[in-house]
Order: structure tokens, then C-alpha cells, then sequence
């Protein structure tokens, strides 16, 4: 972590470097990351919930083995809490003290009271002052915040530099690497979205998915890690309001081994469903016949699976044990 | 020329009389603008006038009703005016105003003026009266036309949202940033120490409009009353739906004069089919609600309530939808008719999850409707499960 491996050379080396970190990529996001590593541009990184978006960043500052700053957003979000702010409470124990010493004249308390060390960092500001090599800023979940704060973060994001009016501009010697989030709550400014480049992380096929089980819950059988996400790629053809993401395949395939388990029965899903759904309307949908019925397709998949003679996951399970 | 002048000068009073800000010095701007123009061409005419009288887009209707009233031959009155001295070889239109007797009697020419600005001005009155009174399915063509433009004046203000973001100078919370920085500025001895409060944004409208069959003879109306929604407020989300559902928001922004309904019709693939109600609304609950109800949205279903689907799943789907929205508002044009009770299935199957249940048949009814949503609470109401919270406002 400490110390800064170069940009990788070519996509297949970024692959390798996640693989690593225990991520599991596609072409499109290794692309995309890759050009935005070399381009210098921040990359959006759209997706339903939970299909590893904030992932990416992290693997990604892992395998440079740079700093990951993040930036959670919300509603009210703004400069205070996304850039800098004076830390008043010393502030006003300064105007005391100057009192105190009866030195209060305003040229040298404007001076006194906005000094560097009464500035709090946030994490804009910390991405674009990083000493170190370029940091990787994660802006998580962009959507959430006001448009208002949208247009200040295009701003900085057009030149890496602020400007406190006290102080001065900051600018960054080397920008960060940028990747921001979306969920998709409301659609992002177009203005926002040309700066940046663009890929829209899907819910991953059975093989990636796998994959993923693999790097992560090393500790299921191979019959469990495939059977279950076989499972889960067949409830995500089911009409829910929000169907299960990765993460929730990942928690809930840990959950089945804590119990101890190493085959699924339509029982043991029903026990465990509030793993993979938040919902109460999905959970009633699905519990009892069509967790059945899904079970049932799933486990057809790993029989045309076995016959094809395939064991997708051997060949990454190795290189990503390196 | 001086014919002319006398005849905008009364054409002026009577704008004025309709209700138009016409400035005092105008009448000379017309008379000025009149000479710049063939006079031949009624509509360059119009138009000059136009640009030299009217000062807001609401009013143009007005004013070309008044024109039309105005520069036309009285009804059962024979040509008395050649338009000859106002410098034009031909006649514009029918002739206009009976001058002679200008001349002669003043009083009775006067007379006749008051009446006729009076005629314009009642029939606009009682037009707008009945129309606003007058059920939407029993409109005739021209009434749809007028009433359009009415729906077009009317004004949407729904009362904002309280967002998380703080502005300077409002509310009472301490602005201690803004503080310290006035202490440390040479004279600028802060005698009120500055405050910050929290912002006000408008909130999002979401119209879930009803084409099905039996709302056909609403529909029209319904669609032009989305149109004028989205057109004065910039947060507007507008669907529709009868067994699926169509979102037609881009459809809506683009400001179309004559007829959004062509290309509507073409996105809407069952078009005055039956009505299911469950399945399209949770066609919007599982596919847009997340990305369009977000910051608490004001949410308007318009549908009489006939359901061919099970109300079963209309009573699960309008229950979720209650709870992911600020407000849910019912809109109803059988609630019209002072003998409709709320009966059907479907209707009964969604009240209790509505907060209001109101009608939609009249402009009367949307004028009531704009004010509802003008006054409606920052806090939403506290729900609980099947709670029966359905009210009607009036």
C-alpha cells in the first residue's frame, strides 16, 4: 500500500493488478479504467446498487497502492463538508486570546484567524494537496447530492484547483485519478458527464459472478459457490422491485456457510432470503414455489455445466492467487 | 389618419377593459407603428399592434379575440367605413368600425362604442364562466380550444420542499462562517451577527395519467392540462397508462402549440384499451420510481378508478407507491358527478392509501387543484398501513 506501483502498461496488466486486489473485471470497466488512467479524465461509473462500483475504487487504489480518498454525497452536501472548513471553535478561542493581549487590530486578526492550521481538510481539497503520488478520489454515489454541489465538483474537476477566498487557489500538482459514482437516483448534468468518461457496470453473467464467489468466499465448496450463483442468476429474471447485487450473493453465500451448509434446499433459502432481498413485497413473491422452481433451473444449469466439461473458475481461481 | 386615431384610442380602452396593461402613451405608438405597415394586410396589422400593445404572452389570446371584435364588422350592421383614408387602396378584411357617426353624434357614437367593448368583454366573462363550470367530456371543439387557453393562464405554484442545503441570510441558525470572516474585515463591525437558514426548492410533480377507455372523453383535455403542468413547472414527470405504462415526459417539455397528442399516441401503444391499474403501476414502482421520486414527490394518479386487473395487486402497488412519495393525490373525473360514489373495485381497492381524492372534470376543479397544491404541507403526513386516510377536499 505504501508504496505506488506506475500505470499499468497495457489493459491485460490493469486486469492482472485487480485480479490481485480480488476484483473481478470485465473488458468494458478494464477499458474504460485504463483509458481513465491514461487520459487523465474522471471516470462515472454507473450501476444498480451493489454491483461493485465503489469497488472498483477501492481495488483500484489497492493495486496502484495509492491513497483512496472518498467523498460519500448526500442531500445538503456542500463545500464545508466536501471541500474545507474553518475550524471555528479555535477561531473564536484566537479572538479571545488577541483580546486577551490587547493586540486586536483587524489587519493582523484577519491575518491571526484565518491561518493555515485553522483550516479543516476535507476531501476535495486533501485529493488535490495529496504530497504523495496522485491519490484516487472516489466520489461516491454523486446522484444523491444537489445539483448545486454537481456544478461546483465541474468546476474543479475542469482545472483540479480551488480557491479559498482567505487563503488563496490550491491547485494540484498532479490531479487524482477521479472515479464517481451513480445510482442512477436522478440523471447526472450532461456538462458533468462530457468531462468525464463513461461505463455502465451490469449485473455480471453466471461465469463473472463466479468468478467473483471464488475471490471472495474462497471458504465455499465449489458445488455451494456454483450452485448458489446459479441461483442467483435465475431469481434476478424475476420480476422484484430491487433484485439481489453482488454483494448481497457474496454476504448470503457467507451467511450458508456459517450454518454450516454445502448444498442449498428450498428450506434453507427461505431461511436465509432476507440475505439477498430487502423487501418485504420481493420476499413474499418468491418464498415457497418459486424459490422452488428456481432452485430446480439453477441446478439444471450446473448439470449442462458439468457436461460441458467446463470449470470456468480454475483458470482464475490460480492467477488470482498469485 | 385621424379616423385611425380615434379608432385605436377606443381600441385601447376596450384592451383595458379586458384587462390588458396597455401603457397610456401606446395609443401614439400605434398610430406610429400603423404607418410602418400595409394597412391592407390585416394580419401585419394585427401583428403591429400587437407588438406595440401586448406586453405578456398571456394576453395574446385576449387580444386577438379583441382584434377580431374589434376591427370587424358589427353583426346586422351594414359597411359604413371605407378604409380608403387610411391610405389603403383595399379593404382589410371586412370593414371595420362605423364611423359616421363620429361626426355627428357624439354621445350616441359613444354610446355604441361602451356597448361594444361591453359585448366583448361579457362574452368573455360568461365564456369563461361556463367553461370553467362545464364538464371536460362535454366540450365542443371550439369550447376545448378556449378552454386550453384558459388552462394555459392558470398558474402552478406547489408549495416547495425544505431541502438540507443552507443559504446565507434566511432562517435563524448562526452563519458562523460568515461570521468570523466579518470580524476579521476592516469595518465591517457585524451589528447583527449573520444567519443562515435552509433552502426551498420546488418539489416534483409525477402524473400518472389514465387513457383507457373510459376516460376517453377526458383524455384530451387531461393531456393538455400535463402539457400546460410541465410547461410552467420544471420538474414534471408525466406517464401514462391503460394496461401498460408509456412515460411521456420528453413529450411534454417540448412546447408544442398545436397538438402534443400525435406523438403521444405514437409512444402509447394501447391507447383507450382496458385499464389495469395494478400492473401499471407497478410497471412505475419498480422501473422509475427510484429514479423519479427521489427528494419526496408529489405524486398524481388520474383515473376514474375502472380496473379490468386484480385489485389485489392495485391495492399492493398503490400502498408502495403511498409510501415511496411525499403525497399521493387521487384525481377523478367521476367525482364530477354529485351522485358518484366510490364504488368499483378498483377505486376501493386504492383509497386508503391515498391522501387526497379529488375531482378532475372541470377547470373549475383544476383551479381548485392548483390551490391544493400551493398549500400543501411541508411534512408529510404520518401513514400507517391501510390506514383509511382518504379525504375529499371539497
Amino acid at each position: 500500500m505504501a508504496d505506488s506501483s506506475p500505470l499499468p502498461g497495457s489493459i491485460g496488466a490493469l486486469d492482472s493488478m485487480l485480479a490481485r486486489e480480488e476484483y473481478v473485471s470485465d473488458r468494458a470497466l478494464s477499458v474504460a479504467v485504463y483509458l481513465a488512467l491514461r487520459l487523465k479524465r474522471p471516470l462515472l461509473l454507473e450501476g444498480e446498487a451493489g454491483v461493485g462500483k465503489t469497488e472498483v475504487a477501492k481495488a483500484l487504489a489497492a493495486a496502484l497502492g495509492r491513497e483512496l480518498i472518498r467523498m460519500q454525497c448526500y442531500e445538503g452536501l456542500d463545500i464545508s463538508h466536501a471541500v474545507y472548513e474553518w475550524n471555528y471553535s479555535r477561531q473564536i478561542l484566537e479572538i479571545q486570546l488577541m483580546r486577551g493581549g490587547g493586540d486586536l487590530d483587524r489587519q493582523t486578526a484577519a491575518k491571526e484567524l484565518f491561518r493555515r492550521e485553522f483550516l479543516i481538510e476535507r476531501p476535495l481539497l486533501k485529493a488535490l494537496e495529496y504530497a504523495g503520488p496522485p491519490p484516487v478520489l472516489l466520489i461516491d454515489e454523486l446522484d444523491r447530492a444537489d445539483e448545486e454541489f454537481e456544478g461546483y465538483l465541474l468546476e474543479m474537476l475542469s482545472d483540479y484547483q480551488i480557491t479559498i477566498p482567505e487563503l488563496g487557489t490550491v491547485r494540484a500538482a498532479r490531479p487524482p485519478i477521479v472515479l464517481i459514482t451513480s445510482n442512477r437516483t436522478r440523471e447526472l448534468h450532461d456538462a458533468l458527464k462530457r468531462r468525464c468518461l463513461y461505463c455502465w457496470i451490469d449485473y455480471p453473467d453466471f461465469e463473472k459472478e463466479l468468478r467473483i464467489v471464488n475471490a471472495k468466499v474462497p471458504q465455499a465448496s465449489r458445488a455451494l459457490s456454483e450452485q448458489a450463483t446459479a441461483f442467483v442468476q435465475e431469481l434476478r429474471k424475476a420480476d422484484l422491485y430491487k433484485t439481489a447485487g453482488v454483494s448481497e450473493t457474496l454476504d448470503w453465500i457467507a451467511a450458508i456457510v456459517a450454518l454450516d451448509a454445502d448444498r442449498l434446499t428450498p428450506e434453507r433459502i427461505d431461511e436465509t432470503l432476507g440475505i439477498l432481498l430487502k423487501n418485504q413485497e420481493d420476499m413474499q413473491a418468491v418464498r415457497g414455489e418459486p424459490v422452488r422452481a428456481m432452485l430446480d433451473r439453477a441446478e439444471h444449469r450446473g448439470v449442462r455445466m458439468s457436461y460441458a466439461g467446463q470449470e470456468p473458475s480454475t483458470a482464475w481461481a490460480t492467477s488470482s492467487r498469485i | 389618419m385621424g379616423h385611425l386615431l380615434e379608432n385605436l384610442t377606443q381600441f385601447a380602452r376596450l384592451l383595458r377593459s379586458l384587462g390588458l396593461a396597455v401603457p397610456a402613451g401606446s395609443t401614439i405608438d400605434a398610430t406610429r407603428a400603423a404607418q410602418h405597415v400595409d394597412l391592407g394586410k390585416r394580419d401585419e396589422f394585427r401583428f403591429a399592434l400587437r407588438a406595440v400593445l401586448v406586453r405578456r404572452a398571456e394576453d395574446l389570446q385576449v387580444f386577438d379575440r379583441a382584434f377580431r371584435a374589434f376591427w370587424t364588422k358589427p353583426a346586422g350592421t351594414g359597411t359604413k367605413l371605407d378604409l380608403r383614408p387610411l391610405g389603403s387602396e383595399r379593404r382589410f378584411g371586412d370593414p371595420v368600425v362605423e364611423m359616421e357617426s363620429l361626426g355627428a353624434g357624439e354621445d350616441s357614437s359613444a354610446r355604441e362604442r361602451d356597448e361594444r367593448a361591453e359585448r366583448v368583454r361579457i362574452a368573455t366573462y360568461s365564456d369563461r364562466e361556463v367553461l370553467r363550470e362545464k364538464d371536460f367530456k362535454n366540450l365542443s371543439a371550439e369550447e376545448t380550444a378556449q378552454a386550453v387557453r384558459l388552462l394555459r393562464e392558470m398558474e402552478w405554484r406547489p408549495a416547495p420542499r425544505t431541502t438540507k442545503r443552507w443559504v446565507p441570510g434566511r432562517g435563524a441558525a448562526p452563519d458562523l462562517r460568515r461570521f468570523l470572516a466579518a470580524c476579521a474585515r476592516p469595518g465591517a463591525a457585524g451589528d447583527k451577527p449573520p444567519t443562515k437558514g435552509r433552502k426551498a426548492a420546488p418539489r416534483r410533480l409525477v402524473l400518472l395519467c389514465d387513457i383507457s377507455g373510459s376516460m376517453e372523453r377526458y383524455t384530451r383535455m387531461l393531456l393538455w392540462f400535463a402539457c400546460c403542468l410541465a410547461g410552467s413547472l420544471d420538474r414534471v414527470e408525466g406517464f401514462v397508462f391503460a394496461t401498460r405504462l408509456t412515460r411521456i415526459t420528453h413529450k411534454l417539455r417540448a412546447r408544442h402549440e398545436s397538438n402534443p397528442f400525435r406523438e403521444i399516441a405514437q409512444l402509447v401503444p394501447d391507447w383507450s384499451g382496458g385499464t389495469r391499474i395494478g400492473e401499471a403501476l407497478r410497471a412505475f414502482n419498480v422501473q422509475w420510481a427510484r429514479r423519479v421520486l427521489g427528494r419526496s414527490a408529489v405524486v398524481l394518479v388520474v383515473s376514474d378508478g375502472w380496473d379490468r386487473g386484480d385489485p389485489a395487486v392495485a391495492r399492493r402497488e398503490v400502498s408502495r407507491l403511498s409510501r415511496s412519495c411525499h403525497r399521493l393525490i387521487w384525481l377523478s373525473p367521476l367525482l364530477g358527478s354529485p351522485r358518484y360514489k366510490p364504488l368499483t373495485r378498483g377505486i376501493r381497492a386504492v383509497l386508503p392509501f391515498v391522501d387526497d381524492f379529488l375531482p378532475v372534470h372541470n377547470l373549475a376543479s383544476l383551479d381548485r387543484l392548483a390551490a391544493h397544491l400551493n398549500s400543501l404541507p411541508a411534512e408529510s403526513r404520518t401513514r400507517r398501513a391501510g390506514e383509511g386516510r382518504a379525504r375529499t377536499v371539497w
